[in-house]
């Protein structure tokens, strides 16, 4: 079970590793590549060059190397055959010879004299061995009218056999295998003698089928090999090993006569591959068959083709990972690059937005403050003049007008002062922040929006917190970020919260909790990430939170955030205070020691 | 008797010569000019304690009037005022007077009078 386990997540890593992040529920941004296809096109090519050719060769040397072992099997069984059709033919040729050469030196009387046949006899076994079983004399009517050998044959009328009316009609004849009168397979060499007045004698030997079987059986044949004869008709003369016993009908088909030796592959009815040879042998009612089993034959080669389908499939997979391996790290590599260049082109155009927001702001504060001052300084003489002078006896209805004028002037001055910083900071670098100072700054553009939508915003910042160098511009942004994507998550009457405290290890911690809808867990590890965005198709970029996650990034800080749907969400960021004093504050620090 | 005489140089005549009035009712004794040249004219050694400049002047920056009238008579304190928010302005005002002797308009006279005591009294500003 574990180790199951174990294997399902080493699955989901290799899975992970070899997935190209395509995100296809958002709108991918054109000027993105889109790398799934860059990955399947990499995979496609580089896949297609290095396998094509190594499994068409493979192919080919299959091919070959089967054809090559299949010939070699084939040409050897032909070999085979036509050296054992030599020795059967010289057999018969040789003991149907012996026998031409007795009935042609002998006369019928010498024939029909029991002693000399016996010695006759006696003399061919000596010479040729085995195999002679018997000799026999029979006149024209067909009447045996001597017999040597161990049956009881003498005075047998052989005119009904068939091999006696072939030996009539052709003069020699060599018969199949066959039982007879003694019960015994055997075969018979007849040779007819024809006398000048027309009459004939006949000259029968019959012989054993052993010497045919041990010559057979000493043939060294590969594959299961059989070897035997039969008859023209399917008879089997000797006894084969796996295709039936002496006389009884070959379960293979009887082939075709060649006058060569042939071999030929035959599927048997249970889907078993033979190579049969065979050879008609000239002069005799036999055909030699050698019958091998091709599986067998064929194991030398399925040793070698399951080695070869092995190294192509070790070959293909070694091949494949690396590709899939380099396609997929290469395309991340891009991938990565591609955003980082997204990201930064985003985030130099939104802070040319930002540029000309505040020259904007700038210049409209500047065109208004000039009239505004002298609107200031006009009614503040006209109150100087009742007030200072006495003129006008003293009317405390247009003194409150005045005083009004003078307020709603304060108040304006105050929104053009804080365009003008606003606009000034977004240029600044690195200079002494106070944080408080530059949160309420943020504020300030957001009390008209908080105050129409009833959110109520709560700031503490702790009192120990010192002024600490650090870019005012980026500052403003990041907060900026934060507190619009907070109004975003909250409705009507929510609550912001902001802290600051001081962290022991010389770092502010600003923390920035809403009460709105949260974000769900999946989401959390995401929304840092360039282009995530759940306000896709509201003309979000994805690219706030990314933005402020750089921003805060470059001051060295860390942002973090928790979140329950349902519940409201905290940003957590981290300022480093800075590490190298200005002289001001180096100043002050010997000041106050 | 005045205690502080400033001379007010600002190309919106409308408000310098407000603003000279209404330091004259505060027993303050003001003078102004809309252009360098003006303020260069009215400047004799010993005449004013102090100058309230605009950073921007027609033809010349508050910055330069600032040196020529520093020369024209020695020891003489000077604010900046200005209807600009820029960061080069800001730089410029605030290294030579002081980022304190700075002030954005619309400029609250008492704030003004303020800042023309300290910088006489020495508590910050140039020279």
């Amino acid at each position: 079970m574990e180790s199951g386990f174990g294997n399902m997540i080493a699955w989901e890593k290799l899975k992970e590793f070899f997935s190209v992040k395509q995100d296809t529920s958002q709108d991918i941004p054109r000027y993105l590549f889109n790398y799934r296809r860059i990955w399947q096109v990499a995979v496609l090519l580089t896949g297609g060059v290095a396998l094509v050719p190594l499994i068409f060769i493979t192919l080919i040397d299959y091919q070959v190397t089967q054809h090559a072992i299949e010939s070699e099997f084939l040409l050897r069984t032909t070999r085979v055959v036509s050296n054992s059709r030599r020795t059967i033919s010289f057999f018969l040729a040789e003991r149907k010879s012996a026998i031409d050469f007795i009935v042609h030196d002998n006369s019928f009387e010498s024939l029909n004299n029991k002693g000399r046949l016996t010695l006759m006899l006696i003399n061919l076994q000596k010479s040729f061995g085995g195999g002679f079983m018997d000799l026999g004399l029979i006149d024209s009517s067909g009447y045996q009218r001597n017999y040597v050998g161990p049956y009881r044959l003498e005075g047998k009328d052989y005119k009904g056999q068939e091999w006696y009316q072939k030996v009539v009609d052709h003069g020699v004849h060599i018969s199949d295998v066959y039982l007879g009168f003694r019960r015994v397979p055997h075969m018979v060499i007849a040779v007819k003698k024809l006398m000048p007045d027309g009459s004939f004698y006949i000259l029968r030997a019959s012989f054993s089928i052993s010497p045919f079987e041990d010559l057979l059986a000493d043939l060294e044949l590969d594959g299961r090999g059989d070897a035997f004869l039969i008859n023209h008709q399917g008879t089997l003369q000797t006894t084969s090993r796996y295709h039936g016993g002496i006389l009884e009908r070959l379960s293979l088909p009887v082939p075709e006569y060649s006058p060569v030796s042939q071999v030929y592959e035959w599927k048997d009815p249970n889907g078993k591959e033979l190579f049969i040879g065979y050879r008609f042998i000239d002069d005799s009612p036999f055909i030699l068959m050698i019958v091998k089993d091709k599986h067998e034959l064929m194991k030398p080669w399925f040793k070698t083709r399951f080695k070869l389908i092995v190294f192509l499939i070790l070959s293909v997979t070694v091949i494949l990972s690396v590709i899939l391996g380099t396609a997929t790290y290469m395309v991340k590599k891009i991938q990565i690059v591609d955003e980082t260049r997204v990201m930064a082109f985003h985030q130099m155009e939104y802070a040319n937005k930002m540029a000309s927001i505040g020259r904007l702001a700038a210049s409209v504060a500047h065109e208004i403050n000039n009239p505004i001052a002298i609107i200031n300084e006009k009614a503040g003489l006209i109150k100087d003049l009742f007030i200072i002078k006495g003129q006008y006896a003293r009317d405390d209805k247009i003194l409150g007008l005045v005083d009004s004028i003078l307020n709603s002037v304060k108040r304006t001055g105050a929104i053009t002062k804080r365009l003008l910083s606003f606009a000034r900071n977004l240029e600044a670098s690195i200079e002494p922040i106070h944080l408080k100072a530059v949160i309420q700054e943020v504020l300030g553009f957001m009390t008209k929006e908080a105050e129409l939508r009833a959110i109520e915003i709560r700031l503490k910042v702790a009192e120990d917190i010192s002024p600490f160098k650090a870019d005012r511009g980026k500052l403003q942004q990041i907060f900026l970020n934060i507190i619009n994507n907070a109004f975003a998550a909250m409705n009507e009457g929510g609550h912001l919260d902001i802290s600051a405290e001081m962290e022991t290890k010389g770092s502010v911690t600003v923390v920035f909790t809403d009460d709105g809808c949260g974000i769900p867990e999946e989401d959390l590890n995401r929304i840092f990430e360039p282009f995530f965005s759940t306000k896709t198709g509201q003309g979000g970029t994805g690219l706030g939170l990314s933005i402020t996650y750089n921003l805060v990034t470059e001051l060295g800080g860390t942002i973090n955030v928790k979140s329950k749907p349902g519940q409201g969400t905290s940003f957590i960021i981290s300022i480093p205070l800075d590490k190298e004093k200005g002289p001001d504050e180096r100043d002050q620090g010997i000041a106050c020691g | 008797m005045s205690e502080i005489r400033v001379l007010l140089v600002d190309d919106e005549e409308e408000l310098v010569s407000t603003l000279a009035e209404r330091l004259s009712l505060r027993g303050i004794f003001a003078e102004w000019a809309t252009s360098a040249e003006e303020a260069l004219e009215r400047l004799s050694p010993g005449r004013y304690d102090v100058a309230v400049l605009d950073v921007k002047i027609p033809r010349i920056s508050g910055i330069e009037l600032k040196k020529r009238m520093d020369e024209k008579n020695p020891g003489m304190k000077f604010i900046f005022i200005t209807g600009h928010g820029s960061e080069a302005d800001f730089q410029a005002g605030s290294a030579e007077a002081g980022s304190d002797y700075y002030l954005v308009k619309p400029v609250n006279i008492e704030d003004l009078i303020t800042k023309m005591r300290e910088v006489l009294t020495g508590k910050g500003g140039t020279e």
